[in-house]
């Protein structure tokens, strides 16, 4: 079966929430045709907004300029949902399993609040990459997030479980509030990385301007769990897979002290 | 039946159900990683004293270990889950957690749960770091020489323990010889330990004592300074009998390894002073699993 291919008819005028069509999986093609979606005080049937083409509901494509599409693969379950361009805000919010794969940019809060799966984003990704709504406690609590361009600020904040990778840069704030899990940049970060982190890794590639006053230096180390926890990313098609870019010598501070205290920020070593 | 002049009894082993699992233990190299594995397998030849039987399956180069390191794996076997479980935590907490370089992962993957770092962690007084990787928990405990990387948990499965063969000799160091090559050759076969010293017990067991206070004693039957004064199984010119007692994870591992244990036996042969091969059985009555000498060598 070849998978469902949405081509953008023509961008709309209004933002569009895309999320019914995470129920794509249970549906036929003519009953994705039909679903219905919010933009602006209007609704539209899927199909008043793309060419449908193919049958295989569980594997989506968007063809078009998708910028306007907020939602898209919220709360989705086993759906590979391939965006062949550029997505709006939230994209991939609360996803459970399955896959998303923007090949362009995203917009703000990717992957936020995340259960489980792969957001997998080509580009670059704004402020609040895996990070929690407002007004939320927790960000996100399981899967994989991998940006292969760079990601604003706030990157990561909240974070429950999960492992967020950006091979590009990181804004301000990266890490901040980490409840537990793991934020890996490969790039350079903005200021106050791992503000008020209670628990769980910031891993950098690259020594941040400065380390918080609130973190204590521990020293460098040999890390046992490192090269396990790179082996563990082997199959991903990033820069974190190849073993080149791994290392278990790292420089560790641990903090934040402000907070509980329990977390820490290691810097690739030697 | 005859195999290079050495008889094989017609009679059985018999074993009985038991719960198992597997650790890896992996270090900076072998030597340390067989340091602890062998702390952790001591004093675990018999269930009737020591809690579990366990003994060191094999090596592992660093590309089947979990962390790239050289490590062995190590199977536990125990008469019930809730044993094996309390015999595992403690001894990876008193001869893991304390060897230097040691890390510590699940080698079954199958089966029930049960904790291997899951209690361990309590260790690292607050200071432990959970991870979890492709699915699976460790923790990360401070210790003084950097971290202790455990897995939380390790699978538990039913096994078998308690299959064995006797060999019988003519002279001790020819029954000891016999019992070196046979558990050499045993040790290649996967799933299985020779939990007893060196694989070879030398003071093989039947049910029951004159002291009520024992429900286990020699087995005097086999005893060769004996045969004069008890219902032998010994002929004159048997003067030393050694057995060699298996545990493995299914029936059909114990069977491959004691046929590779005999051959390597009789391979020595007559010629050896190797006379019989024989097996501990108490009629029937003990466990369900009989392994028959015969069936197995044909």
């Amino acid at each position: 079966m070849s998978a469902l291919t949405l081509t953008l008819k023509s961008a709309p005028r209004q933002r569009v929430d895309l999320s019914p069509l995470s129920a794509a999986p249970e549906l036929t093609p003519a009953e994705v045709a039909a679903l219905q979606v919010w933009a602006g005080k209007r609704r539209y049937r899927i199909d008043e907004l793309f060419e449908i083409e193919g049958e295989d509901t569980r594997n989506l494509v968007l063809r078009g300029d998708c910028r306007k599409f907020d939602y898209v693969g919220r709360d989705a379950r086993d759906l590979s949902l391939t965006v062949a361009g550029s997505v709006g805000a939230y994209a991939g919010m609360g996803m459970r399993s399955g896959t998303l794969h923007v090949q362009g940019d995203a917009d703000i809060f990717a992957a936020c609040e995340l259960r489980g799966g792969l957001v997998r984003i080509d580009g670059s990704a704004g402020d609040f990459v895996g990070a929690a709504l407002p007004g939320d406690k927790r960000g996100m609590r399981g899967g994989i997030v991998l940006v292969k361009g760079d990601v604003g600020a706030r990157c990561g904040d909240q974070l429950r479980r999960g492992i967020v990778l950006v091979e590009g840069d990181a804004g301000d704030w990266c890490g901040s509030r980490l409840i537990a899990g793991t934020v890996a940049v490969m790039g350079r970060v903005g200021k106050h990385p791992g503000y008020g982190l209670r628990r769980g890794t910031l891993l950098l590639w690259q020594r941040p301007e400065s380390i918080p006053p609130t973190y204590g230096d521990c020293g460098v180390h040999t890390l046992g769990f490192l090269p396990l926890w790179f082996a563990g990313l082997r199959r991903l098609d990033s820069r974190f897979a190849d073993p080149a870019n791994a290392f278990d010598r790292v420089h560790r501070y641990g903090g934040d002290l402000a907070a509980v205290g329990r977390g820490e920020i290691l810097i690739r070593a030697g | 039946m005859e195999i290079n002049g050495v008889h094989i009894d017609d009679t059985f082993a018999e074993a009985f159900p038991m719960k198992a699992t597997r650790a890896i233990i992996t270090a900076q190299n072998l030597e340390w990683a067989y340091h602890s594995a062998r702390a952790m397998t001591g004093f675990a030849t018999s269930v009737i004293a020591c809690g579990c039987e366990a003994g060191i399956e094999r090596e592992l180069s660093p590309e089947e270990t979990p962390d790239g390191r050289p490590g062995v794996a190590v199977l536990l076997f125990a008469m019930g889950g809730k044993g094996l479980a309390k015999q595992l935590e403690t001894r990876a907490g008193q001869c893991v957690l304390t060897s230097p370089t040691s890390a510590l992962f699940a080698g079954i993957d199958g089966g029930k749960p049960i904790p291997l770092g899951k209690n361990l962690r309590f260790f690292g007084d607050g200071f432990q770091i959970s991870k979890q990787i492709g699915g699976k928990r460790y923790w990360r405990i401070p210790v003084m020489d950097g971290e202790f990387l455990a897995e939380e948990t390790t699978g538990m499965v039913d096994a078998v323990g308690g299959g064995n063969f006797l060999i019988l000799a003519e002279s001790q160091p020819q029954a000891l010889a016999a019992c070196e090559a046979a558990v050499a050759a045993m040790k290649r076969v996967p799933n299985v330990v020779m939990p007893f010293p060196g694989g070879v017990v030398r003071s093989g067991s039947k049910v029951g004592s004159k002291y009520k206070a024992l429900n286990a004693s020699t087995n005097d039957a086999f005893c060769p300074t004996l045969k004069g004064v008890t219902r032998t199984q010994l002929s004159p010119e048997i003067e030393s009998v050694m057995e060699i007692v298996i545990d493995g994870l299914t029936k059909e591992d114990i069977e491959k390894a004691m046929r590779a244990g005999i051959e390597a036996v009789c391979r020595l042969g007559a010629g050896a002073g190797i006379r019989r091969i024989s097996a501990g059985n108490y009629g029937g009555k003990l466990g369900p699993f009989h392994f028959h000498l015969r069936e197995i060598m044909a």
